[in-house]
């Protein structure tokens, strides 16, 4: 999908905190409605806190977060997700006493439109076939590739404008995280901005449109993705050269 | 032989009023991980409102089924709406704060409900229509009550209600994700809050049920009637696996026999000890209870 310059996703100068522990330090970064944005960094640099702090699971201390033109800081984090707001975190969180199915239907939480319900499951299996086979089991005795689908699968039937996608590669097999990707390239392709957090900087870049360069809580370099994919103080830093 | 059966009756009977409790707090521990010692006060006010809204309804000259039927809803919805005030008062605001804060919020809570209720209805036991499900069945020597078929039908209805909102509902559903992930509830739309207010009107509703049971069982209800009951239940609830819904059942149904045949065979005046032995010996051996942590599905 090609960039039109709307910006869904705007942050401006946040700083947010744990507690007294100050983790991002005037963040700036905007996504445009349907690209793919990478954030990448290294452990510790702020990028799972900048995905919570926009969902405000981590308040925001100074700054303004914008989504489709309208200031969410205050917002409660569960209604974000009413707003197409969706995230799909470190860890990937399925609610391991739930089965698949129900994980499916907790994504679709909020949502009063059964028959659409009824759609969005169907295409969450379609995406990933392995899950209709384990519908019935509980999330908690998936394997680590099928829990990310599930919570992909969980994020899509909520029918995100933007998803945040925190670390999807993390913990996989090559093979499995390519599948992953191949799928977050096609919901981008159906019209769904993605805002992704990854360690695997060469991957999330070669994905990706653009990509912001995060190190101890700020933000040192924004750029195209194919730019700071030829960047050399990139390469060295993220890439493993 | 009858005497056994006899006692097994009346197990089941008492059993089924422990489980009632004991799934209040089982779902508010489950939920945020509060042993909430101001359950028992739910009971105690549900034995009171009810004997109240049935005496008047029955003054009014309706039938006892009616009476009964409407004086169960009314009181469970009161004290539902009791205990969604008490977690907006005395959780709620310190929801961040440690474990121990809240434990003797609740604890400060349970004297304030109970003082409360001395206050507003004296000291003195308060009688129940008794009459109005006098008889039973008898089997040979074996007595069944109407009563007790009461209250085993009521609670066995009650069980099965609980069990489908929870395990059926897209509700019940979203009580058990967050009961496992508040952030992530939160981020898929959830609010929290208002589960957990629900969570706490649906144990109070269920203690307020067995309230007016227990009313109607031994005939008389008194202010301080919530601490014993309540602290069995809470045996019977850690007996389970605390936090499992299932378990809760299971505890309270074998609390009620253990305590039954306690004091039907051993003595009688030593029949509140069993629990609390049990109680001991589950934390001592296994803290985790029967259906405890990683056994099956149904914690909530």
């Amino acid at each position: 999908m090609s960039e039109s310059k709307e910006v869904i996703l705007e942050l401006r100068d946040v700083t947010s905190a744990y507690g007294n522990i100050e983790a991002l330090k005037g963040i700036s970064l905007k996504v445009h409605k349907g690209e793919i944005v990478s954030i990448i960094g290294a452990n510790g640099a702020g990028k799972s806190t900048t995905l919570m702090t926009i969902c405000n699971i981590v308040p925001t201390v100074k700054g303004d977060i914008f989504y489709q033109g309208e200031r969410i800081n205050a917002l409660g984090s569960e209604v974000l997700p009413t707003m197409g707001l969706c995230q799909v975190p470190e860890g990937r969180r399925i609610f391991p006493r739930l089965t698949v199915t129900e994980n499916l239907e907790m994504g679709a939480f909020f949502r009063k439109d059964q028959a659409g319900i009824k759609d969005d499951m169907e295409r969450a299996f379609e995406f990933f076939p392995k899950l209709r086979e384990r519908r019935r089991q509980l999330g908690g005795t998936l394997s680590g590739g099928e829990q990310q689908m599930l919570a992909i699968g969980r994020a899509i039937m909520s029918r995100p404008k933007v998803l945040l996608l925190d670390e999807p590669s993390m913990g996989l097999a090559p093979l499995i995280v390519q599948q992953i990707f191949k799928i977050i390239e096609e919901i981008n392709s159906q019209g769904v901005t993605v805002l992704l957090v990854e360690q695997n900087a060469n991957l999330a870049l070669q994905a990706s449109h653009r990509g912001y360069v995060l190190e101890t809580g700020s933000v040192v370099m924004e750029d195209d993705a194919s730019a700071l994919l030829s960047n050399s103080d990139i390469r060295k830093a993220y890439l493993g050269e | 032989m009858d005497y056994f059966l006899q006692q097994l009756v009346n197990g089941i009977t008492l059993g089924g009023v422990y489980a009632l409790i004991a799934l209040g707090y089982t779902m508010v521990y489950g939920i945020i991980q509060l042993i909430n010692f101001a359950h028992g006060e739910f009971f105690a006010a549900g034995g009171y409102m009810g004997v109240i809204i049935i005496s008047y309804l029955s003054a009014q000259g309706m039938s006892p089924v009616l009476c009964i039927a409407l004086g169960l809803g009314l009181t469970m919805g009161y004290c539902a709406l009791l205990a969604m005030a008490v977690e907006k008062v005395a959780y709620k605001p310190l929801r961040s704060s440690s474990r121990l804060s809240v434990l003797l919020s609740a604890l400060g809570m349970s004297i304030f409900l109970q003082n409360g209720l001395m206050l507003t209805q004296g000291v003195y036991d308060k009688a129940y229509p008794t009459e109005m499900t006098a008889g039973g069945f008898h089997f040979g020597n074996v007595v069944v009550s109407y009563m007790q078929i009461y209250i085993v039908l009521i609670t066995a209805a009650l069980l099965i209600c609980l069990n489908l909102l929870v395990f059926k509902t897209r509700i019940g559903k979203a009580m058990r994700a967050t009961a496992q992930d508040k952030v992530m509830s939160a981020l898929v739309g959830i609010n929290s809050n208002k589960i957990i207010s629900l969570t706490f009107a649906i144990g109070a509703g269920l203690a307020a049920a067995a309230g007016i049971m227990v009313g109607f069982y031994y005939g008389s209800v008194n202010y301080s009637m919530g601490f014993v009951p309540g602290i069995k239940a809470f045996a019977a609830a850690v007996l389970g696996g605390i936090g499992n819904i299932t378990g809760a059942m299971v505890g309270g149904l074998i609390i009620g026999m253990v305590e039954i045949f306690a004091a039907g065979y051993l003595s009688s005046e030593y029949k509140d000890v069993f629990a609390f032995i049990i109680l001991i010996a589950v934390l001592y051996f296994r803290p985790t209870g029967i259906m405890g942590e990683n056994v099956d599905d149904t914690r909530v």
